[in-house]
């Protein structure tokens, strides 16, 4: 099982990667949002998947699966779920005042 | 404006939304021993009004709900914060929770504890922030 | 009294909180945040003399012991940076109180400030890495805001890329993070630096150790500056002093911290190469300030020499070098601050970035004139300015190392520095004004005082190290021998 999650990983890595590498604003803010859900099963993976009961006392005598990664990935969570709405928000200005989401023309110098 | 036919959209979203709203305060109140908890139920109940926006135009919602989320974000926050200092008055390390069980009347017997107070603040503060950003970029043009 | 702790990080949130709901009482607005930040800075110096009397104190978040709950430590290192940066802070809204414009006022400017010092503060107290992340990510959050909030074309163009690298450079962090849990099972500083002691740095640790190097050098700017001299350019100059004094500051405290406590083991590789950035870094920005045509750039690679001077200590490693690194890391969050602050002014009075275009500022402000020649002279590191106690205990600790290149880097690009600010100083200042004495405009009360404050501390800072010192060589002790930090933290406990 930890073996598939990771080969799941890579794949959403490679696609993250892909899509944050292309010139397009909204694809790239996509692709941040595919790489932080692949690093998400990433810590899940890491802490070991389902080893044990559900982590509340009094539920069951144990051995318990490790409830820490999840806490972390509520965490992280709920951190790129603010950064993705501000992300979105900035892009839609930008796109309002410069008039392009394609990167490729957002190169700028100090000089103008 | 196009004049949208959305005579189902409006029929169903009445009723949906009172069943998402139920579902966003049984999430929330589930949280201490359950799945659940504030941050879930803060976006359950935040996509129903967001659906309300969407359905019926932003000028009648204001109307009925006249709250300016950006505050309802900012209450939210500073009653997390608000519980999480709370500790510092019985000088218990920040952060510390407590619990315990009373009787209501009426209810019975609940259990009841601080953590709850943060959760309200964590819902808030996601309902204010996802209806912001929502509002946000559709109250432009 | 291990509460107090938490109040820098608290504090802020709850009164930026506070701020949001008095948004059009601007006079309001200024007068809590700056008390705000009056208040905390007082218990940061006490909390700072009651770590030399009991030692390091620390915090359990809810009563969780170590290592499974997150916590709070004040050691001497990290609370000398917490009162610097709120000192910072300080003066910073008071150089914003007179030129920020009521539009950014209305727009949350202040409580976005707030958040900032929060998430510095934050990091700084942090003993749990994840916890790191999280503030490291308060801290960025309100830094987007604050340099794209006034909405030019320029500033939403290079705030887009400032935010999407440092998603990126977060994405990292959460990746070494992943490693890190999956071969250490652990994420409290100290039970890490325990672990690793237990088990030896094999190479596995090694390569997630070189991940955060990487992701703290780009938050830092040593070597992956890219990003830094497009993004620091843009938002208004209260900002580029808070962002210039605090941020990269932020990535050169966390590689300290993570390659004194945590993976000090195999220095063979791992401050070796930090050595080769710095010494890079420094040649680099040297050229960078070089080449320079406008006050900005030239002021940005100014940030990225500080950088890499900084590192030098800690790629050198001994105590002396160590403590040098912080003595120099206190001036640089002065010096930087005060060095925008001066530019940003510049510019704001000829209306000018290009050097060559602005001349004979000092006739018609001449204590602008001479505070900008007492930052060139500090950053330069001619005593009694701050700069120089740094310098020569850098320089000591580099000799003692042996690292004779990484000096000879460092010293020479002293002479860069000069040369890049004393161009400036030369062109800018002296020769025939262009403005008529009836044209000028005024420079405003509390830019005065907020250079008169900088300027005060500088020097204080240099002639009055020696009542530092105590702190200085406390921090340094702490960050030379781990094992002072792990048994505060897990003593009781394990």
């Amino acid at each position: 099982m930890e073996s598939l999650m990771v080969v799941l990983v890579g794949v959403l890595v490679s696609v993250g990667t892909y899509l944050v590498l292309s010139r397009n604003v909204i694809r790239i803010i996509l692709g941040t949002a595919v790489l932080s859900h692949a690093v998400h099963l990433l810590i899940l993976t890491v802490g070991g998947l389902k080893t044990g009961d559900v982590p509340v006392l009094g539920s069951s005598k144990g051995p318990f699966t490790d409830a820490l990664p999840q806490a972390l990935i509520l965490t992280a969570i709920v951190i790129s779920f603010a950064t993705t709405a501000f992300l979105l928000v900035l892009a839609y200005r930008m796109y309002k005042t410069n008039g392009t989401d394609d990167v490729s023309e957002l190169r700028g110098t100090s000089d103008e | 404006m196009r004049k949208v036919n959305d005579v189902i959209l409006r029929t169903v979203v009445k009723g949906v939304v009172l069943i998402i709203l139920t579902l966003g305060v049984y999430l929330f109140f589930s949280g201490h021993n359950a799945p659940g908890g504030g941050f879930i139920g803060g976006l359950v109940l935040g996509s129903a009004i967001v659906l309300l926006y969407i359905t019926y135009d932003i000028e009648t919602i204001q109307r009925k709900m006249p709250f300016d989320f950006k505050k309802v974000a900012a209450l939210g926050v500073l009653l997390a914060t608000g519980t999480a200092i709370g500790s510092l008055y019985f000088n218990v390390p920040f952060l510390s929770q407590t619990d315990g069980y009373f009787n209501i009347p009426i209810l019975g017997e609940k259990h009841l504890t601080t953590v709850t107070i943060f959760e309200a603040g964590v819902a808030l503060t996601v309902i204010g922030t996802l209806v912001t950003i929502i509002l946000s970029i559709s109250e432009d043009d | 009294m291990n509460n107090l702790i938490v109040l820098p990080l608290i504090i802020p949130i709850m009164t930026a909180v506070i701020l949001v709901f008095l948004r059009r009482n601007i006079i309001l607005q200024r007068i809590i945040s700056i008390l705000t930040m009056i208040f905390i800075t007082g218990i940061s110096i006490m909390i700072l003399s009651a770590v030399q009397t009991e030692g390091i104190i620390k915090l359990d978040f809810g009563g969780w012991l170590p290592p499974f709950g997150i916590l709070f430590v004040a050691d001497s290192f990290s609370m000398l940076l917490v009162v610097v940066a709120n000192i910072v802070t300080i003066i910073c809204l008071i150089y914003a109180f007179s030129t920020i414009g009521a539009r950014h006022e209305q727009m949350f400017f202040y409580p976005f400030v707030l958040l900032l010092i929060a998430g510095v503060n934050g990091s700084f107290l942090t003993g749990d890495i994840f916890n790191l992340f999280v503030c490291f990510e308060v801290m960025l959050l309100a830094s987007y805001v604050l340099i794209a909030l006034g909405g030019e074309r320029v500033q939403l163009r290079e705030s887009l890329k400032y935010v999407l690298i440092n998603v990126v450079t977060s994405w990292i962090f959460l990746v070494a993070l992943a490693y890190l849990y999956g071969t250490l099972k652990t994420l409290n500083m100290a039970h890490i630096a325990e672990r690793v002691a237990e088990v030896g740095q094999d190479p596995l640790i090694t390569t997630v150790a070189i991940l955060f190097l990487i992701v703290f050098s780009i938050k830092a700017g040593l070597l992956l500056f890219f990003w830094l001299p497009g993004s620091y350019i843009v938002p208004p100059t209260a900002v580029q002093a808070l962002f210039a004094a605090l941020l990269t500051k932020v990535g050169v405290y966390a590689l300290i911290r993570t390659f004194t406590l945590m993976f000090p083991l195999n220095q063979d590789v791992t401050h070796t190469l930090i050595g080769i950035m710095a010494g890079l870094t420094i040649v680099l920005g040297c050229m960078g300030a070089l080449a320079g045509k406008d006050v900005y750039t030239i002021a940005t690679y100014n940030v990225i020499i500080g950088v890499g001077f900084i590192l030098i200590g800690l790629a050198s490693g001994t105590e002396a070098a160590l403590s040098g690194a912080i003595y120099y890391l206190i001036h640089d969050m002065l010096a930087k601050g005060l060095l925008f602050l001066l530019v940003g002014t510049m510019v704001y009075l000829t209306g000018e970035t290009i050097v060559k275009r602005m001349s004979g500022l000092i006739q018609n402000y001449p204590l602008f004139g001479w505070i900008f020649f007492v930052v060139l002279l500090t950053l330069t590191g001619i005593p009694p300015f701050s700069g120089f106690v740094g310098k020569i205990l850098i320089g000591q600790g580099a000799i003692e190392a042996g690292s004779y290149v990484l000096l000879a880097i460092g010293f020479a690009s002293s002479i860069v520095v000069l040369y890049s600010l004393l161009r400036i100083f030369l062109a800018s200042f002296f020769g025939e004004t262009t403005v008529s004495e009836e044209d000028k405009k005024p420079i405003p009360k509390g830019v005065m005082v907020s250079f008169i404050l900088f300027t005060i501390s500088i020097i204080y800072l240099g002639v009055g190290a020696e009542s530092l010192s105590v702190y200085v060589q406390d921090a340094a002790h702490t960050l030379i021998n781990p094992s002072i930090y792990i048994d505060a933290i897990l003593g009781e406990g394990v």
